[in-house]
């Protein structure tokens, strides 16, 4: 069975306005698959729905066995928390909270804050040193890579990254594309979402999202 | 331990949240502890009114009166002795012993009393007396004012002079002096008061006293159970409120307190919407951070908890601060209106501090249930 399926997916905003007509979507587990298109083709949608945040108007949505799409509000929020680890554009640290106490938030709302777990988070992505440093005093790149430690924090079985290079010089973008790379080859689920040909030429597997369609790129 | 773990966070983000927000979390800071002084300040004046005011119209004479019981017209001294042990525990102001008895002044009658002066001086503070009191035991005479024109003409020349003074034909004449004139503007300008025992004597009934003005700082249930010790001390006395002086006491008290409560009532629903607005303010400031702990798995019940949190926290530093500054304030008032200070009272404080809890968790209620329908798309919507 696939980690996450998508079955005839379409969602309608106010009942009229199309935004994904009839998408169909299968992931396996231990697969790197970007969903491209260009802004506006409905790449935020299909995100909102698989990252729990969104239900689709039809169609079936099932995460590692769950059908979403017939699950409550507060289940949604249960399925976030223990299945889906969140890599966003714009980091969204909590910002008066410092880069460890960020990692332990997300602890906290899924289970129990460990500060030792959430400090070998930091160390993976290198920022060890940078523990007790609130967002404003770390740069994009350094807020991404705690933004990458948070997602994982809580062992999710999907990690969506949403533009994760979005706000990132080339360096930075180099620096969490390998810290994407060492993640797949340890064998986590990546999903990633991009306008930019380069950053989706990195995963295994591409798609395409256009007008709310979606096909499966030209290797 | 885990627990212990679990909280500490909590903690830590709500302190945090409130520190990092200090220009909006001080103003609603402000708003807790304004409303938390003149609350904890209301509810000390509202205490200490009766005792202070109480005291101030003590000013305006006795509020109970200590009468022979049955059909005597006199009792024995010595019962405002057991009258003064059953009140040893009560804030009396003073007890004056009255016996009146028609003398002859210069040959004039003169309706006299004989009290102690002392006592008099306390509980009849108003009594403007030109010139001295008698003194105690003395051969001295106060002449009220209509009397002393009788005699002298003017009553100022009446001071110094000697009178003579006789229970009637055929008794005893005494030289009294003239210590003083008095006025009260009432009957007693028609009177002359002399020594209690010098009365006593010049009639012969030696420890006589026919009433005593009873001054004593008391309203409502308190004076009544006053009146209650004095009829149980002795059963030669009996005690008699004075009604219009101890009712309209009582009348002012109720109507300055209805006030108080009035003012303070006031001040907690402007301290809930200030608290309020202020809140939904940073609520809707908050709406990303909102949205992204829970696209983090962050419940509703944890938002709330957070807000709240926040909310309760903000409480008990304002009525920590407020309480402070309201017993500084009540202290002020006290000071400049009655000159006399007030005791700091923990309850008092304890209260202010658990009402400001109460209404910034009240108020952070409405902000809470926006927050808890924001959006968590909105995160990647990038709003």
């Amino acid at each position: 069975m696939s980690l996450l399926e998508l079955k005839d997916v379409s969602m309608l905003y106010n009942g009229k306005v199309p935004a994904l007509q009839h998408v169909n979507l299968s992931v396996e587990k231990g697969d790197w698959l970007a969903i491209m298109g260009p802004s506006g083709s409905g790449k935020t949608t299909l995100m909102n729905i698989i990252g729990c945040m969104d239900h689709a108007t039809s169609g079936h949505v099932i995460l590692d066995g769950v059908d979403i799409s017939e699950v409550s509000n507060d289940g949604l929020t249960q399925l976030r928390r223990d299945k889906i680890g969140i890599v966003f554009q714009q980091f969204h640290l909590i910002p008066y909270l410092t880069a460890v106490e960020n990692i332990m938030a997300a602890q906290y709302y899924h289970s129990m804050p460990d500060k030792k777990e959430a400090l070998e988070a930091l160390d993976r992505v290198g920022l060890a040193d940078r523990a007790d440093h609130l967002p404003s005093q770390l740069s994009g790149g350094e807020q991404q890579r705690v933004c990458i430690a948070r997602a994982l924090i809580n062992y999710p079985v999907l990690i969506l990254a949403d533009e994760p290079t979005g706000n990132l010089d080339e360096k930075n973008q180099q620096l969490v594309m390998k810290i994407f790379h060492e993640l797949h080859e340890e064998g986590h689920t990546i999903l990633t979402v991009t306008h930019s040909a380069e950053v989706g030429a990195e995963a295994e597997r591409r798609v395409i999202i256009e007008h709310g369609h979606m096909r499966e790129a030209e290797s | 331990m885990q627990m212990y773990r679990k909280y500490k966070m909590f903690f830590t983000m709500i302190f945090q949240a409130l520190l990092r927000q200090k220009t909006r979390m001080f103003i609603a800071l402000l708003a807790v502890a304004v409303g938390a002084a003149i609350i904890s300040g209301m509810i000390t004046v509202y205490r200490e009114v009766p005792a202070q005011l109480g005291r101030e119209f003590r000013a305006y004479g006795a509020n109970v009166l200590v009468l022979p019981a049955g059909d005597s017209s006199t009792f024995d001294e010595t019962s405002l002795t057991s009258v003064r042990n059953a009140l040893s525990g009560e804030d009396v102001v003073g007890l004056a012993p009255f016996l009146y008895e028609r003398l002859e002044v210069n040959k004039q009658p003169v309706i006299t009393g004989g009290t102690d002066f002392a006592e008099l001086k306390k509980v009849s503070p108003y009594w403007m007396v030109k010139g001295e009191y008698p003194a105690e035991g003395s051969k001295e005479i106060l002449l009220g004012a209509e009397v002393a024109k009788k005699i002298a003409q003017d009553a100022d020349k009446a001071i110094g002079q000697t009178v003579s003074v006789s229970a009637g034909e055929g008794t005893a004449i005494k030289q009294f002096t003239v210590s003083g004139v008095v006025s009260t503007g009432g009957k007693e300008e028609q009177f002359a008061f002399v020594d209690l025992h010098m009365l006593q004597e010049i009639t012969g009934k030696a420890g006589a006293v026919g009433l005593a003005q009873l001054s004593i700082v008391a309203d409502g249930d308190k004076l009544a159970a006053v009146e209650e010790k004095i009829g149980a001390a002795d059963p030669a006395v009996q005690p008699q409120e004075v009604r219009q002086i101890a009712r309209s006491e009582f009348s002012v008290l109720s109507k300055l307190q209805v006030l108080i409560l009035l003012v303070t009532l006031i001040v907690l629903v402007l301290t809930l919407i200030c608290v309020t607005t202020t809140m939904t303010a940073v609520v809707t400031e908050r709406r990303k951070e909102i949205g992204l702990k829970k696209a983090l798995g962050a419940s509703n019940h944890n938002i709330v908890m957070e807000f709240l949190g926040e909310g309760c926290v903000l409480g008990a530093l304002g009525g920590l601060l407020g309480s402070g500054l309201g017993y500084l304030f009540a202290q002020s008032v006290s000071m400049n209106v009655f000159s006399r200070g007030i005791s700091f009272a923990p309850g008092i404080a304890i209260l202010a501090i658990v009402l400001s809890i109460l209404v910034t968790g009240i108020a952070s209620l409405i902000p809470v249930r926006i927050a808890t329908n924001v959006d968590p798309a909105i995160v990647l919507r990038g709003e």
